[in-house]
């Protein structure tokens, strides 16, 4: 019963993966490609991480299984934060159907523009 | 003062991190390396430890840390699922943008946090901090204006740090 | 079951790879860079799963804080040079 429902979780997170390297691969931009990727990707390697918990129980498996997890959630949305600001910085356009930009607005308005 | 507090928080966290490891009874080994390393951090870290230690002995701010987690997991699964609909979606329903919204906090690391967890806000991730206003990426955007994209986006979780940590 | 789930793993690497080859500026290069080594710490779950053994998890441990370390480098050194290539 346990294994099963184990199963149960690995099998949504491997499909949140490939849903994630999917976007990686079909959508349009930096920044929408960054977003789509690493939430499916960080979502689906969680719910893995889960799956092994209830698998293997309290043991050191599912304790390092649990530390695993604290890490993943706490690592990717500070990587991708750092990614965002990085490639901003670096001058990454933006797509072309983006409908406003805001943070270009007022660094041209402070006269601060790069 | 605060390199006594910080060295007894970083034995207790050493504690909680050997504990599972050694299936329920922690040799006098463990124990010892855990107060020599604490001894050694708080004394070189003391001085750049926060400026109001006090506040880690208060309890309640530790229930609205555990319900800060819940509200957090539950955005990552929601987050998750609106990109997994515009991923597979054949048109790709995206309208995406930067716009602007501002935060009431004030200390940095309650910033630092919240632009961290906005990562995981359905749609959602924040490309540049300028004092008080935070530059977030959409995918959707729904509301162009400052005032509605706050009240969509940052309240949930601010509302919260604000309870946690000032 | 578990090795199936590890095939399709795998051929989500190979999406992985693409964009890594493909991408047009070496920001798109670091996000799948970053993408693929969350990634890695799903096979050693799987891996730790399969052979009931502790060790490729504390590999993964071990991995998953070496890739946060090596992207945030990255992305600093992203931020002072700019290079498209």
């Amino acid at each position: 019963m346990r294994e099963t429902i184990g199963i149960l979780f690995m099998f949504a997170g491997v499909v949140f993966d490939a849903i994630g390297c999917v976007g990686l691969v079909r959508l349009p931009d930096l920044y929408n490609r960054l977003q789509a990727s690493l939430k499916c990707v960080a979502m689906g390697t969680s719910m893995i991480l889960f799956g092994t918990m209830i698998i293997a129980g309290f043991s050191a498996v599912g304790a390092k299984a649990f530390l695993c997890l604290i890490f993943i959630l706490i690592i990717s949305p500070t990587t991708e934060h750092a990614l965002a600001r990085a490639s901003y910085i670096a001058g990454v356009k933006l797509w072309e159907g983006s409908i406003i930009d805001r943070l270009k607005q007022d660094s041209q308005n402070n006269g601060t523009g790069k | 003062m605060k390199k006594l507090i910080l060295a007894f928080l970083s034995m207790v966290i050493w504690i909680l991190l050997v504990w599972p490891f050694s299936s329920g009874d922690v040799d006098w080994h463990s124990i010892g390396i855990g107060v020599f390393a604490s001894i050694i951090v708080g004394i070189l870290f003391g001085n750049a430890f926060t400026d109001s230690p006090y506040k880690f002995f208060e309890i309640k701010r530790y229930f609205w840390l555990v319900y800060f987690v819940v509200v957090f997991v539950w955005s990552f699964l929601e987050a998750s699922v609106d990109f997994a609909y515009r991923v597979l979606h054949p048109d790709l329903p995206i309208r995406p943008g930067i716009i602007k919204v501002k935060t009431k906090l004030k200390r940095k690391s309650g910033i630092a946090i919240l632009a961290n967890s906005i990562g995981f806000a359905p749609g959602a991730v924040s490309v540049e901090i300028v004092d008080g206003f935070l530059y977030i990426h959409m995918a959707c955007i729904r509301y162009k204006d400052t005032d509605d994209a706050t009240a969509v986006v940052v309240r949930r979780f601010e509302r919260i740090l604000a309870r946690i940590l000032e | 079951m578990i090795e199936f789930l590890m095939v399709v793993l795998v051929c989500c690497v190979f999406l992985c790879l693409f964009r890594i080859a493909r991408g047009p500026t070496a920001s798109d290069r670091a996000v799948a860079i970053d993408v693929l080594g969350i990634m890695v710490v799903a096979f050693g779950a799987f891996m730790s799963i399969k052979t009931e053994n502790e060790f490729y998890l504390t590999t993964a441990l071990v991995w998953s804080l070496l890739n946060f370390i090596g992207v945030l480098a990255l992305s600093k050194f992203l931020e002072n040079r700019g290079f498209d290539d």
